[in-house]
C-alpha cells in the first residue's frame, strides 16, 4: 500500500494549484455575483490541456490516471467550484464516448473534447424524472437512417455552452430502463434548442439549462452502444462521476479549512486570537480529520477504478460522505468567522451555496444511502 | 536552432527565507526549490523560438539531485532534453566556479546557437553567471533582454535598461540573459508532465565533462561568503507624554541623542 503521490501526480497537482491560484480563484466571486459562464477562463483551461487530463494520449488526452483527474478537480474546486464542476461534467459525456463509443465516434467527438476544442454535457434528468431516472419520457423513434428525438431535459450542466451533448431517451416505451438509448447530439442540430437557464443558489458560474428536442433528427451512427443500452451506460458513467464529486467536495472543504484557519489565527477576542479557544480548535480539528479521511477513501476509489475493479458502493460512500462534509465545513467556516462569515464580503457563505448541489446531483444522498445500505445488507 | 537554457533552482521566493544566525546558512528545511523566475522567462523564450524556427531546447542546471524536479518542470513546459550537473565536488561554488562547470558542459554539448540565462538568480542575486559563461566561451553577450526577434542567424534584442531600451543586433551564436518583461512563461502542460515525470534525467559528474579539479566547487571559488544575516527589524514604539510643548521638547532630545538631528 502506498499513499504517496507519484512524480506525475505531484507535478500535475503543483501545476493545477498554481494555475488555480493565479488564473481562477480571483474570478470566482465575480462569477457568483454575475451568474455568467466564464468563457474566457474555460478557454484558458482548454488551452492548457485540462480537458483531456485523465484520458489516453491517442485520443488527445494527457495520459493521466484516475487519481490525476481527481486531483485536478480537487485543486480547481479550492479556487472555484463552478469551474471545477464544469470540467467534471465535461468528463461525464467524455466517459460515455471513451468507454462505450465506437472508434469513429471517438475520433469525431471524443478527440475534439479532449484536446479542448469542444465542451460536452450529459442529459438524463427530465421534469418528471430525477432520482427515478428510468422513468424518463422523452423519445427516440427510428426513421430510415435517422433517429427522431422528442422531449425535454432539465438541470443539464454545461447546457447552452456545450458543443456536444450525450442525451438519453426512450427508444422503446414498452420497456423500462432497458428501453433507454444514448445519443450524441451536436449543437445546432435542427430541432435541438436550449430552454430556460436555471438561476441557481450556488455554482453560479456553471451553466445549468433545459434542453428541448422537437423532431430533432440525428444520424443512426450517433447512438452510443446498442439500442436499449443507454441506462446501463448512464449508470456506469454516473457512478464514476461520484468519484469526481468526492474530489469536488474535498476541494471546497479544504478551501473552508484554509479560510477558517487564517481567520482564527488573526481574529482577536478577549485579548487572544480565537484560535487559542478550544471550541475553535475542535472545529478546525474536525474539518481536518474528515478531509484527511476523505482523501484516503478518494485514493482507494481511484485506485479501484484504475484496476478496473467494481467500486460502485465505495464511490457512493465517498460521494455521500464528502458532500455532507463539505456542507458541514462551509457551515463551520461561517461560524468561525462569526458575523463576518454571514456576509458576502467573505467566501464561506458562497462555499455553502456552492457545496449544496453535491448532496443532490449525481445520485441524491438519500438514494445513494439506499444503494449502500441495501448492498451491505444483501452481502 | 540549438537552444540551451541554464536554470538554477532557488528557494521559493514567495516564502520568506530565514538565515540561521549560527551557521550563517539559509535555512533550507521545508522550503521548496523552484525554477528561478527569470530562468522561466529564458525557457519560455527558448520554447517560442523553437516553435517558430524549429530546433531543440536543452535545459541544464548545476546543483544537488533534487534539482531534477525543476528540470522535469522545464521538460513539462516544453524543453526537449535536460542535463543535471551534479557532483559532490561542484558544491560550494561561487559564480566563477559555477560558470566554469557550466561552460565546460556546454563545450561538451557541441553546437549551440543561443544560450539563455536569467538576468540573475533571486537568491544570491549576482547576475554574473551568464556574462562569465559568455566570456569563457568567447561568445557575444546581451543582458536584460526584454524582446527577441529572430531573422535567420541574426537576432534583434531589446535590452531593458533603467531609463531606456537599447536594441542590439547580434549574429549567432550568442549568450542572452532574460528579464521578466521578455514574456509570460507558460504553465507546464499535462501531457508533457506525464512524459517528463517518467523520463530519466541525464546526470553529468566531474568525470563526464573535461574539468580541472582545482577549479571546482569550494576549492575553485575565490569568493567566500564571510557573513550573511537578515537585517534586524526592531521597531520600538515610545510614547512621549505631556503637553504639546513638553512632548516636542522630549522628541527633540531623543532625536538629538540618536544623532538624527
Ligand atoms: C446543480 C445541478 C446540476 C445537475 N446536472 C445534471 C446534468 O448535467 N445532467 C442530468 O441529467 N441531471 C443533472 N442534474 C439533475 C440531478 O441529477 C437530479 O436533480 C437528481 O437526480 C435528483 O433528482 P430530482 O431533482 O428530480 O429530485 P427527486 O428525485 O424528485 O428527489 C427529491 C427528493 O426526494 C428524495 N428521494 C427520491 N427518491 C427517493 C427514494 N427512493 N428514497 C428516498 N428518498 C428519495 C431525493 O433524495 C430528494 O431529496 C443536476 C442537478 C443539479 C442540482
Ligand atoms: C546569500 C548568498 C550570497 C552569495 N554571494 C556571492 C557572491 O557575492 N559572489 C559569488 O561569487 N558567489 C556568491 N554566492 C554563491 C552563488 O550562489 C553561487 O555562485 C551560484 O552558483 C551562482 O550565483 P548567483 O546565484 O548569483 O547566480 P546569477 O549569476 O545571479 O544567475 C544568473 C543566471 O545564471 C544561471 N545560473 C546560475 N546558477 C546556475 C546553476 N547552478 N546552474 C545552471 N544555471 C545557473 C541562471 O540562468 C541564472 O538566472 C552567494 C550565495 C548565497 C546563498
Amino acid at each position: 500500500m502506498n499513499f504517496d503521490l507519484n512524480e506525475e501526480q505531484k507535478m500535475l497537482q503543483k501545476m493545477v494549484r498554481e494555475f488555480t491560484e493565479k488564473e481562477v480563484a480571483h474570478l470566482d466571486e465575480k462569477m457568483d455575483k454575475s451568474g455568467e459562464f466564464p468563457y474566457e477562463l474555460m478557454k484558458k483551461l482548454a488551452d492548457n490541456g485540462f480537458y483531456g487530463i485523465p484520458y489516453a494520449e491517442k485520443y488527445g488526452g494527457a495520459g493521466g490516471d484516475e487519481l490525476s483527474g481527481a486531483l485536478t478537480l480537487m485543486e480547481l474546486a479550492k479556487g472555484s467550484m463552478s469551474v471545477a464542476f464544469t470540467l467534471a461534467t465535461h468528463w461525464v459525456p467524455a466517459n460515455a464516448l471513451n468507454n462505450f463509443g465506437t472508434e469513429e465516434q471517438k475520433q469525431k467527438y471524443l478527440v475534439p473534447m479532449l484536446t479542448g476544442e469542444k465542451l460536452g454535457a450529459f442529459a438524463l434528468t427530465e421534469p418528471g424524472a430525477g432520482s427515478d431516472s428510468a422513468g424518463i419520457v422523452s423519445t427516440g423513434t427510428a426513421d430510415e437512417d435517422v433517429w427522431v428525438l422528442n422531449g425535454n431535459k432539465v438541470f443539464i450542466t454545461n447546457g447552452g455552452v456545450s458543443d456536444i451533448y450525450v442525451i438519453c431517451v426512450k427508444t422503446d416505451k414498452t420497456k423500462g430502463a432497458k428501453g433507454i438509448s444514448a445519443f450524441i447530439v451536436e449543437k445546432g442540430t435542427p430541432g435541438f434548442s436550449i430552454g430556460k437557464k436555471e438561476d441557481k443558489m450556488g455554482c453560479r458560474g456553471s451553466s445549468t439549462t433545459e434542453l428541448i428536442m422537437k423532431d430533432c433528427r440525428v444520424p443512426k451512427e450517433n447512438m452510443i452502444g446498442n439500442e436499449g443500452e443507454g441506462f446501463k451506460i448512464a449508470m456506469s458513467i454516473l457512478e464514476k462521476g461520484r468519484m469526481a464529486f468526492g474530489a469536488l467536495g474535498i476541494g471546497i472543504s479544504e478551501a473552508c479549512l484554509s479560510v477558517a484557519k487564517k481567520y482564527a489565527n488573526e481574529r482577536q477576542a478577549f485579548g487572544k486570537p480565537i484560535a487559542s479557544f478550544q471550541a475553535i480548535q475542535f472545529i478546525i480539528a474536525n474539518m481536518a480529520m474528515e478531509i484527511e479521511l476523505s482523501k484516503a477513501l478518494l485514493q482507494k476509489v481511484a485506485s479501484m477504478y484504475e484496476k478496473g475493479e467494481k467500486c460502485g458502493t465505495e464511490a457512493a460512500m465517498l460521494k455521500v460522505f464528502t458532500s455532507e462534509m463539505a456542507m458541514k465545513a462551509a457551515k463551520d467556516a461561517i461560524q468561525v468567522l462569526g458575523g463576518y462569515g454571514y456576509t458576502r464580503d467573505y467566501p464561506p457563505e458562497r462555499y455553502l451555496r456552492d457545496a449544496k448541489f453535491l448532496e443532490i446531483a449525481e445520485g441524491a444522498n438519500e438514494v445513494l444511502r439506499f444503494v449502500i445500505g441495501s448492498t451491505i445488507l444483501r452481502g | 536552432m540549438e537552444i540551451l537554457v541554464c536554470i538554477k533552482q532557488v528557494p521559493d521566493p514567495t516564502v520568506e527565507v530565514r538565515i540561521d544566525p549560527k551557521t550563517k546558512n539559509l535555512v533550507r528545511e521545508g522550503i521548496v526549490g523552484v525554477i528561478n523566475p527569470y530562468d522561466k522567462n529564458a525557457l519560455e523564450e527558448a520554447i517560442r523560438i523553437k516553435e517558430s524556427q524549429g530546433g531543440k531546447v536543452t535545459v541544464i542546471s548545476m546543483g544537488p539531485p533534487q534539482v531534477k524536479e525543476s528540470l522535469r518542470e522545464a521538460l513539462a513546459m516544453g524543453a526537449d532534453e535536460a542535463i543535471l550537473l551534479s557532483d559532490r565536488e561542484f558544491g560550494g561554488a561561487d559564480t566563477l566556479a559555477t560558470s566554469y562547470v557550466l561552460a565546460q558542459a556546454i563545450k561538451k554539448l557541441g553546437k549551440v546557437d543561443i544560450i539563455l540565462f536569467g538576468k540573475n538568480a533571486v537568491d544570491a542575486d549576482t547576475g554574473q553567471v551568464g556574462p562569465i559563461v559568455a566570456e569563457k566561451l568567447g561568445l557575444p553577450q546581451i543582458t536584460f533582454a526584454s524582446k527577441i526577434s529572430v531573422d535567420g542567424n541574426i537576432l534583434l534584442v531589446d535590452r531593458h535598461l533603467e531609463e531606456a531600451t537599447e536594441t542590439i543586433k547580434v549574429t549567432l551564436p550568442a549568450v542572452i540573459t532574460a528579464c521578466k518583461e521578455l514574456n509570460e512563461p507558460r504553465y507546464p502542460n499535462p501531457l508533457k508532465i506525464m512524459k517528463a515525470a517518467r523520463k530519466e534525467i541525464t546526470v553529468w559528474g566531474k568525470t563526464d565533462i573535461q574539468v580541472d579539479a582545482a577549479k571546482l566547487g569550494l576549492k575553485g571559488s575565490p569568493t567566500c561568503v564571510l557573513e550573511i544575516f537578515s537585517p534586524s527589524k526592531s521597531t520600538q514604539v515610545k510614547i512621549l507624554n505631556g503637553s504639546p510643548e513638553e512632548a516636542s521638547q522630549a522628541l527633540f532630545t531623543v532625536l538629538r541623542e540618536d544623532k538624527v538631528i
